[in-house]
C-alpha cells in the first residue's frame, strides 16, 4: 500500500511491538512490521495515554494558566509556560518591556543548552554508545582518542582508568540504574571500547554540569525545578546594587550568569560537538531515520531579537515550512490562518462531528471516545497488536495544509540552510565538510542528532548575546521588566482569542487561547511529539515517527535497537503530547516479537 | 557519599515531594511539601523543601548535595488508599525493585543511581508513601481517603526529621506560597474539574 505521502506500507510481516520506549518522559508504544530480512515495512506511533489539559483549564483565570501548561511535561516545562503567557498577551494585546523579552530569550536558550546537553547524553548517547564495552577500554589509549579530538583537561590516564574502576564497581553490584534496559553487546553498535569510555566520561561531565546551567533559571525565575512566568512580563526585579542571594536581581548574581555562559560554551565546544562528530564518523553508513524529514519540515520560529516583533524577520531561531523537500521555497506559517494548522482525528481516540475533516486549535474539540479497530489482537487491558486501519492514538493528527511535518531541531537548521542564513548554513556545512559527507546526510537519524548538537552549540552563543544585550539596557538605566497596565480583567475585552508559540527544544509548541468575561473558554496545545508522533489521517498520510522507521534493517528484532535510536532522535516527550497512562504499566521495556 | 558533618547538625537536608499535581493522588507528595513549607518553619537553614514535580534526572543535583533525603510520594503497592508505607535507608531502592512502589519509581532509582555514579548521594534516604485510590481522573482532586492523609503524613515527615536532628515549629502568620497561582490545594480545590477520564486506555 502506497500512502499520498509517498511512503510504502506493507503489514505481512511479522510484528514487534515496543512498549514503552524506555527513557522519554512519556508513554509511547511502537508496533512494527518486518519482512524476511528483519527489514522494517509497516510502523504504527501510539500514544497510549489520554490528553485532557484543554479541560483542566476551562474558566480558569488566564494569568494562571502558564503554571498549569507547565505541568503537563516534566521536560519542558518553562517552554509550556513561555508559549502559554504569549498566547494570553496576543488575545489581550499586552505589550512586555525589553528587558522581559531579553530574560524571556534567556530564559529559553538556557533551556535549549541544557535540554540537548542532557537529551544527547543522557537520554540518547547509550544508543550509541556501549557501557558494557567500556570496561575493555585502555584508559591510556582513551587518554589519547580524547586528546585527539579536543583540548578538555579531564583527559589524563589516571583519569579514565579511575572512571573504569568506578564503572566497573557500579556494574558488578547489579545495579545498573540509568544503565538499565540497555542492549549491551548489540551487533548495531560499531564504537571501540575507548569511545564508548570516554563518551561515559561525558555522561557523567555533562551530568554534573547541567545543574550550573539551570541556576540562570533559578536567577531569573526566583527558583528551580518549576521556575516563575508572568503575563506582561518577567516577574524578576532587578537591583544593580542591591547584594546577597536574595530579594532583587544583583550584579552579584548577574556575574554568575555571565561566567555560566562561559562555561556552557566551553563544554558544548570542548566536549559535546567532539564527541557528537567522534561517534557519527563511527555510524556514518548507518543512514535510515530519515522519514519526513527530506520532504516536510516546520517551524513556529522563535527568540524574538526585538520586543513585541514576533513576525519572521524578528524572530532569531528561523520560521517557516518546507514542502516536498523544495529548499528553494520556505513558506509562510500563520498560527491563526484556519487553513494551514489543523487537527485531525480518524485514527486518534477522539470523536469529531465530521472526521474526514481537520479543525484550526481555536475551533478545537477534545472529545475523548475510546475504541478498538475489529482487526486488534488481545483487550483493552492487554492489546497485542492494535488495528491501524481504525482509531489507535491517544495523539491527534496536525497536518499543515493538509501534510504530515516533522518539527524540531534539524527542521529549523534545514530551514535556515534553505534560507541561506549563514549562522544555521556555515556550520552544517562545516560539519558535512568534517565527516566527508553529503548534504542528503542530514536528511536521516544521525542528522536530527547532529542539528540539535549544532544548535545547543548556537543557543549558548545566543544566549550571551542576549546577555550581553540586558546588561547593556540595566546599565542604561531601563531596569523595567513587568507591564502591569492590563493586569486587571475589568482592562480586558469582553471575548478575545490569540495564539502562542515557541520552539520547545524538540519542536514547534503552540497555544490557542480563548477567553470570555475574564476567564478560559477554550484553550488547546499543540505540542512537538503530537507533531512527530501523530498517527494517521483520513487520507492516510503517515506521521513523522512511522515515515521514519520504515526499510530500517534490524539487526536483531528481539532487541530493537535500531528503533529506540531512530525514535529517541526525536526527542520525544510523550507526557505533554497524551496523558493517563493505564496503571499497570511496566517499567522495563517490553519487546514482543509476533 | 558528601563529607560527614559535624556532629552536632543533621547537613544538608532535602525533603522532596514528587508527583503530578494535575493528576488526582499523584499529587499527593506535592500536596504534603505544600503543607509542609507554608505551616512549619525550620531555624536549620541546611533544610530544603522541594516541590520536584515530575522532573526525573533534573533532580540529580539536590540529590546528590544532600546529606539527608526525605521523599514522600504517592504508591501504588495494592493496598486500600491512604495506606501509609514508610520504607528506610538500603530497603528504598530494594523495596521499590521489587515492586512498583512508587508511581516515579523508575525516574527516582535513576536519579539516586546517577546520584550514586556521581559519587555522591544521601547518607539516610526514607521513603514514605501513601497509596493512592484514584490515578486515571486527569484533572481530578485528591481523593477523600488521600486527602485525609494530608496532616498525618505532614505529622510523619516531623517526626522523621526528629530523628534527624532536625526540628521545626509552626509558621505564625502568613507564609510563602510554594507553588504558583491558582495552582495551591485550595485554589485547586476550589475550581474542580469535571470527569474526564475515558473509560479504558491502551497498553
Amino acid at each position: 500500500m502506497q500512502t499520498p505521502n509517498g511512503f510504502n506500507l506493507d503489514n505481512s510481516g511479522r510484528r514487534v511491538v515496543v512498549d514503552p520506549v524506555t527513557r522519554i518522559e512519556g508513554h509511547l508504544r511502537l508496533e512494527v512490521n518486518v519482512d524476511e530480512g528483519n527489514v522494517i515495512r509497516n510502523a504504527v506511533s501510539t500514544g497510549t495515554m489520554w490528553r485532557g489539559l484543554e479541560l483542566i483549564l476551562k474558566g480558569r483565570d488566564p494569568r494562571d494558566a502558564w503554571a498549569f501548561t507547565q505541568r503537563i511535561c516534566g521536560v519542558c516545562t518553562g517552554t509550556h509556560a513561555l508559549t502559554s503567557v504569549r498566547a494570553v498577551e496576543d488575545a489581550l494585546a499586552i505589550d512586555i518591556p525589553e528587558n522581559a523579552n531579553l530574560i524571556r530569550n534567556i530564559m529559553q536558550l538556557t533551556l535549549y543548552v541544557q535540554d540537548h546537553l542532557v537529551h544527547f547524553y543522557h537520554l540518547h548517547a547509550l544508543d550509541w554508545v556501549d557501557v558494557v564495552s567500556a570496561l575493555e577500554a585502555d584508559p591510556k589509549a582513551t587518554s589519547a582518542l580524547a586528546q585527539s579530538i579536543s583540548n578538555w583537561p579531564l583527559s589524563s590516564p589516571g583519569y579514565f582508568r579511575d572512571l573504569k574502576t568506578r564503572l566497573k564497581a557500579f556494574v558488578d553490584s547489579g545495579q545498573l540504574g540509568p544503565f538499565r534496559n540497555g542492549y549491551w553487546g548489540h551487533p548495531a553498535y560499531r564504537l571501540p571500547p575507548e569511545a564508548n569510555l570516554m563518551a561515559v566520561a561525558h555522561y557523567l561531565e555533562a551530568l554534573d554540569f547541567q545543574k550550573e546551567i539551570v541556576k540562570i533559571h533559578a536567577i531569573f525565575g526566583g527558583k528551580n525545578p518549576h521556575p516563575n512566568w508572568l503575563v506582561g512580563g518577567v516577574p524578576c526585579a532587578i537591583n544593580l546594587s542591591g547584594t546577597g542571594a536574595v530579594g532583587a536581581v544583583n550584579m552579584e548574581r548577574l556575574n554568575l550568569v555571565a561566567g555560566i555562559i562561559d562555561q556552557s560554551i566551553a563544554f558544548i565546544e570542548q566536549v559535546y560537538l567532539p564527541d557528537l562528530t567522534a561517534i557519527a564518523s563511527f555510524y556514518k553508513d548507518w543512514t535510515h531515520g530519515g522519514g519526513l524529514s527530506g520532504q516536510n519540515l516546520l517551524s513556529y520560529g522563535d527568540m524574538p531579537d526585538r520586543a513585541n516583533d514576533y513576525s519572521a524577520d524578528s524572530l532569531m531561531l528561523p520560521r517557516g515550512a518546507i514542502i516536498g523537500g523544495d529548499l528553494s521555497t520556505v513558506h509562510e506559517v500563520d498560527l491563526k490562518d484556519p487553513e494551514q494548522i489543523q487537527e485531525f482525528v480518524s485514527h486518534s481516540w477522539y470523536s469529531y462531528p465530521d472526521e474526514a475533516k481537520g479543525l484550526h486549535p481555536f475551533d478545537g474539540v477534545t472529545e475523548p471516545a475510546f475504541k478498538l479497530g475489529p482487526a486488534t489482537q488481545g483487550d483493552e487491558r492487554h492489546i497485542k497488536q492494535l488495528d491501524e486501519a481504525a482509531k489507535y492514538s491517544w495523539l491527534k493528527a496536525p497536518r499543515w495544509r493538509g501534510h504530515a511535518m516533522e518539527v524540531g531541531p534539524l527542521a529549523r537548521y534545514v530551514i535556515g540552510y534553505a534560507q541561506g542564513d549563514p549562522e544555521f548554513k556555515e556550520p552544517v556545512t562545516k560539519l558535512l565538510r568534517d565527516l566527508e559527507l553529503p548534504v542528503a546526510a542530514l536528511f536521516t537519524t544521525l542528522g536530527r542528532t547532529a542539528a540539535r548538537g549544532l544548535e545547543c552549540q548556537w543557543a549558548a552563543h545566543k544566549l550571551k548575546y542576549s546577555f550581553d544585550k540586558l546588561m547593556a539596557n540595566l546599565k542604561a538605566g531601563d531596569l523595567n521588566t513587568a507591564n502591569t497596565d492590563k493586569w486587571e480583567p475589568a482592562t480586558w475585552p469582553t471575548t478575545s482569542r490569540g495564539a502562542g508559540f515557541t520552539e520547545a527544544p524538540r519542536g514547534a509548541l503552540g497555544h490557542w487561547v480563548e477567553i470570555a468575561q475574564g476567564k478560559i473558554a477554550n484553550y488547546q496545545c499543540v505540542v512537538p511529539t503530537t507533531w512527530n508522533g501523530s498517527p494517521r489521517d483520513p487520507e492516510g498520510n503517515i506521521g513523522a515517527f512511522e515515515a521514519a522507521l520504515l526499510d530500517t534493517p534490524l539487526a536483531d528484532p528481539e532487541q530493537p535497537l535500531e528503533i529506540l535510536r531512530t525514535i529517541h532522535s526525536f526527542d520525544p516527550c510523550l507526557a505533554c503530547s497524551t496523558h493517563v497512562m493505564t496503571p499497570d504499566g511496566q517499567e522495563k521495556a517490553t519487546v514482543t516479537v509476533r | 557519599m558528601t563529607d560527614p558533618a559535624s556532629p552536632d547538625t543533621a547537613g544538608p537536608t532535602l525533603v522532596l515531594g514528587i508527583g503530578n499535581l494535575l493528576w488526582a493522588d499523584e499529587g499527593f507528595g506535592v500536596r504534603v511539601v505544600e503543607a509542609l513549607a507554608e505551616g512549619w518553619t525550620f531555624d536549620d537553614p541546611e533544610v530544603t523543601v522541594m516541590d520536584g514535580g515530575t522532573q526525573g534526572l533534573y533532580l540529580v543535583q539536590y540529590v546528590t548535595e544532600a546529606r539527608n533525603l526525605l521523599v514522600v510520594d504517592a504508591v501504588d503497592y495494592g493496598r486500600p488508599p491512604g495506606d501509609t508505607v514508610i520504607v528506610r535507608g538500603a530497603e528504598v531502592p530494594r523495596f521499590a525493585g521489587l515492586r512498583k512502589l512508587s508511581l516515579h519509581q523508575t525516574g527516582f532509582q535513576e536519579v539516586m543511581a546517577a546520584a550514586e555514579l556521581l559519587g555522591g548521594g544521601p547518607e539516610r534516604v526514607t521513603l514514605i508513601g501513601v497509596q493512592a485510590g484514584d490515578l486515571e481522573t486527569w484533572g481530578g482532586p485528591l481523593t477523600p481517603p488521600v486527602r485525609a492523609r494530608l496532616a498525618p503524613t505532614v505529622d510523619l515527615v516531623l517526626a522523621e526529621l526528629a530523628t534527624w536532628g532536625i526540628t521545626a515549629r509552626q509558621t505564625t502568620g502568613a507564609a510563602p506560597e510554594l507553588l504558583a497561582p491558582g495552582l495551591g490545594l485550595a485554589a485547586w480545590e476550589a475550581h474542580p474539574t469535571g470527569p474526564t477520564g475515558p473509560a479504558g486506555g491502551a497498553g
